[in-house]
């Protein structure tokens, strides 16, 4: 069967297409679980192609298109669905921000934002293919896999 | 006309264009030509040294008296009660800001500056942040090799010693490269310049080429800018071995271009021998001298509208 095993929702979001292994770090990343909304959450699920991808369903919640932009970082193949009565209403895919603002932590351990009290800021560099993120305090540049989530 | 560094916080050389390094460099030549003792006369300058440097606070301070300003502040935030009392380097600044005009910080940790300028209501000018940045070391050094060239312009210029981490020379670079200098990295394999500063060169289309041969690329070059190589980098054969590769000395002077000079930092260890003093192409001294007049040029512009 080729059917996805994944309930649908009568209003919000669904996150498709993110790539296999990614899901539950973007759930953390952008503590999707923290609103108290159902959230159906699909994981290595199969594709038309014969590959597998993440997918998360999170009801009553809509993304700003700066939220959304975020997620590109973990899954720049993302696409998002906001649902209305079952249906499809609108659709876009995600694309790489300028900036990510709040949700990373400086892999820098002498970072002042590590010591101090600051919303971090880092500035996204588009221009390899694999994006790498520098933050606005300590200039440093880290690829994406070094962050952690700010508690 | 408001010069466009009035009121501008100094963090990063990143943020400075051409035409403001520029504008900086003429100024402090300026101000070394013909003194400006009353320029400040009123103002009060926060020299706030969160972490110790003897040589970069004292150069600020004399900067700030010479153009007749007034100087508060501390020499190690340790003794303050800032640090015993646990506040936030937000709440100090913003604190310390309101008795003050401009705001001159050193910070042990990456980026306290662009914090503090964040909080600040006036003026921030960033003398060192960690292994950050030192954005008035580079414009000293610009301001040196503009007067000992009369140009910043295409020069060719080697950077020496530990490029992996001086953030000295990783400054210097980033701001000549806006001037079309041509760069020979001279450094052990080990510490060679970061691979992320030199995709910076290659996207601005900036020529640079590795050595680890210091006398072979001296004949070319206008300018030498020494930095140290830490001996606790490596073991105790390996140094002895590199050390060799990386100290100036006199004898090896004898086939430069004549407008050559030689810079450093300071201080100085063992990299250049006391014999390249009295050779005309040491200008290591008065660069440091050099510091007095570019901070006064920078502390000038920010604090004066129409200068």
């Amino acid at each position: 069967m080729n059917k996805l095993q994944v309930e649908a929702i009568e209003h919000g979001t669904v996150i498709d297409h993110i790539p296999a292994g990614m899901g539950v770090r973007i759930l953390k990343f952008f503590q999707l679980t923290d609103n108290g909304e159902r959230i159906t959450v699909g994981l290595n699920l199969r594709t038309s192609d014969g590959g597998s991808k993440d997918l998360i369903k999170v009801e009553n919640t809509t993304f700003s298109k700066e939220q959304a932009d975020q997620l590109a970082l973990f899954a720049s193949s993302a696409t998002m669905n906001l649902i209305n009565n079952f249906e499809v209403v609108d659709k876009y895919q995600v694309q790489l921000p300028q900036s990510i603002d709040r949700i990373l932590q400086c892999p820098n351990s002498n970072c002042i934002t590590q010591h101090q009290p600051a919303q971090t800021r880092f500035y996204v560099n588009h221009s390899n293919c694999t994006p790498t993120l520098k933050c606005q305090y300590c200039e440093k540049s880290f690829s994406v896999g070094l962050f952690k989530e700010l508690n | 006309m408001t010069n466009p560094l009035f009121q501008k916080d100094i963090i990063s050389i990143a943020d400075l264009s051409r035409s403001e390094l520029e504008l900086i460099v003429t100024t402090a030549q300026s101000i070394k030509k013909k003194p400006r003792p009353t320029l400040l006369s009123g103002k009060v300058i926060a020299s706030c040294f969160f972490e110790a440097s003897t040589r970069t606070r004292l150069s600020f301070e004399t900067a700030v008296y010479r153009l007749g300003g007034s100087v508060i502040g501390f020499d190690s935030g340790g003794n303050t009660s800032l640090a015993q009392k646990g506040e936030t380097l937000a709440d100090s600044v913003n604190v310390i800001g309101s008795y003050s005009d401009a705001f001159v910080m050193r910070h042990p940790q990456d980026g306290a500056a662009r914090l503090a300028s964040i909080h600040a209501n006036v003026p921030v000018i960033n003398g060192g942040d960690g292994a950050n940045q030192h954005p008035t070391q580079t414009l000293l050094d610009l301001f040196s090799i503009y007067e000992t060239q009369g140009t910043l312009e295409g020069l060719k210029i080697a950077m020496v010693g530990d490029l992996k981490y001086g953030r000295t020379v990783h400054s210097l670079t980033q701001a000549l490269a806006l001037f079309g200098c041509e760069f020979f990295f001279v450094a052990p394999e080990a510490l060679q310049m970061p691979a992320y500063l030199c995709e910076e060169l290659d996207s601005a289309g900036v020529s640079y080429q590795f050595s680890n041969e210091l006398e072979a690329v001296l004949p070319q070059l206008d300018v030498l800018y020494m930095t140290r190589v830490q001996k606790e980098r490596f073991d105790p054969t390996e140094y002895q071995h590199m050390k060799s590769q990386f100290v100036l000395s006199a004898t090896m002077l004898h086939d430069v271009k004549p407008n050559f000079r030689i810079l450093h930092p300071l201080p100085r260890v063992d990299e250049i021998t006391t014999d390249v003093d009295a050779t005309p192409y040491a200008y290591y001294f008065q660069q440091a001298e050099n510091g007095v007049y570019a901070r006064q040029a920078l502390l000038a512009l920010v604090l004066t509208e129409d200068l």
